[in-house]
């Protein structure tokens, strides 16, 4: 029988983590996820969890580690947040041109300068181009159940990328929730042994990993790694059936929330989601048509989930914790190239918010609603709004 | 110059993989780099003069590849498969018998 615990989602993912027996952890404490490793290295120390538990000096080290551990061909590890997983940054090209399936638990948390450790999804969002598959959990049950189904894309021979799961900092991190803890019985028909088919050492088959390109062959790697993305797509809806099937709890890559209907879909990620939810519960209570739609997976971009989504709303109203500078949010980028060459679409208004641990509240999103309406009847609107932003202090 | 001891199997293996790209771009072929010439990059190559040299091996000890091999009379030869034309050789020879000159291909 599952058993039902109250944790937080750093717990949550150490859980996740021990469930899917990883063989090699390495990683480096950093605010908001210092909670993974710490607790990963009490089931090490307990004897609950029989895995190498490296202790590293930085961040750069941890990921580091763990390429070679996978390359040596083990199920590997790690966890981290903001600097730590922008110190990681080269390395994380490396992981996913040598095609090795790590998977990473981000406490999704703001960059500096200023320093400021609360949430925003700046760090994921920055690393959206080396290759790794991308996940946001909406709460801490998500944050467990998707480090186990990163695993299981990542490690799908037709896949073999790292992944990462994103869960926001101290709104998730930190914050305890009943959390469903499957049978390790489950998890390990689910998941099964890894068994690397390329990257493994065995000096009966001397190979090399990590070469060298010329030009003639660099493009030709570059394009296996676009080719992985792209069958990751239907990796990721056949592991999220079986999990359904094995586990009862559904996900999608878009998950849509009232948007039958709707004029005006809000589009999220994360924990997000949730308080836009309880929002459009509220506006539909006084006949708004409004819905939610939440990004589950951003990397590799749902392009056909997001056209259908397109069909279904007059105005897409994206909600984002993240910047790209003098464009607005990467969203806004992501789905202005997917509905581009569409003949029907809704306008798109980009809406940034929450960066750096900004509580998202519902006035806030009563802004955000007004500058959707206003674009919904055809009024004039900024592409780019800057929400809850204190101009008296600029 | 001895042939590597791998050569039948890197030449089965490359045969194998001469048209297929390894995930991860992994090389399979033990031993490759002495199948696979890396000496195209060069800009400039080294031009000797056996007249002028006195066989100190200076080239020969020098050379980082090392690309430098001495015939049966003890006079370097140079192999241009690997010479990356970095000119180190020209520099050390004491008696000039080494000059590089731009490769025209």
């Amino acid at each position: 029988m599952p058993i039902r615990k109250v944790m937080k989602a750093n717990e949550a993912a150490a859980w996740a983590a021990k469930l899917a027996k990883p063989k090699v952890i390495a990683a480096f404490p950093i605010t908001p996820s210092t909670l993974v490793p710490e607790k990963i290295s009490e089931f090490v120390a307990d004897g609950e969890l029989d895995a190498e538990f490296i202790k590293v000096e930085s961040e750069h080290s941890a990921i580091s580690a763990c390429v070679g551990a996978s390359a040596a061909g083990v199920r590997t590890f790690t966890a981290t947040a903001s600097q730590g997983l922008a110190l990681m940054h080269e390395i994380l090209f490396i992981a996913a041109g040598m095609r090795l399936p790590i998977v990473i638990a981000v406490g999704n948390r703001a960059l500096s300068a200023p320093i400021n450790i609360w949430n925003d999804w700046q760090d994921t969002i920055s690393e959206r181009d080396t290759g790794w598959l991308q996940f946001y959990a909406e709460n801490n049950q998500e944050a467990l159940d998707l480090i186990l189904i990163a695993f299981k894309v990542a490690e799908d021979e037709r896949v073999l990328l790292p992944a990462m799961v994103g869960f926001d900092a101290f709104i998730l991190t930190h914050t305890v929730e009943p959390v469903e803890i499957p049978d390790q019985e489950l998890v390990d028909e689910f998941l099964g042994e890894y068994v690397p088919k390329h990257a493994y050492l065995d000096p009966s088959r001397p190979i090399t990993q990590g070469t060298l390109a010329f030009p003639a062959h660099y493009m030709e790697a570059r394009y296996t790694v676009w080719e992985a993305n792209e069958n990751a797509k239907k990796v990721i809806d056949e592991a999220f059936a079986e999990f359904e099937k094995r586990f009862g709890r559904k996900y999608q890559k878009i998950e849509e929330y009232r948007t039958d209907d709707a004029e005006i879909i809000f589009v999220t990620m994360g924990s997000l989601a949730g308080t836009v939810k309880e929002y459009v519960d509220m506006l539909r209570e006084k006949g708004v048509k409004v819905g939610v739609a939440k990004l589950t997976v951003y990397r590799p971009f749902p392009t056909e989930e997001v056209r259908e989504l397109a069909k279904k709303a007059k105005v897409l109203a994206l909600l984002e914790k993240n910047v790209t500078f003098s464009v607005g949010g990467a969203l806004f980028q992501d789905f202005s190239r997917a509905l581009i060459n569409e003949k029907e679409k809704p306008v798109i208004v980009d809406f940034i918010l929450g960066l750096g641990g900004r509580d998202v509240t519902f006035k806030d999103l009563d802004e955000a609603l007004g500058i959707a309406q206003k674009a919904l009847a055809g009024e004039e609107f900024d592409e780019v709004n800057w929400i809850g932003l204190r101009k008296e202090i600029l | 110059m001895a042939e590597s001891p791998f050569k039948a199997e890197i030449e089965r293996v490359q045969k194998e993989y001469s048209e297929k790209m390894t995930p991860g771009a992994i090389a399979v072929i033990p031993g490759s780099s002495v199948v696979n010439k890396t000496g195209s990059w060069r800009v400039f190559m080294p031009e000797f003069n056996r007249d002028k040299c006195v066989r100190c091996y200076l080239c020969y000890i020098y050379c980082p590849e090392p690309a430098i091999y001495l015939d049966e009379e003890n006079y370097p030869v140079f192999d241009y498969d690997y010479c990356k034309g970095c000119g180190i050789c020209a520099n050390e020879c004491p008696v000039d018998a080494i000059t590089m000159v731009r490769e025209v291909k």
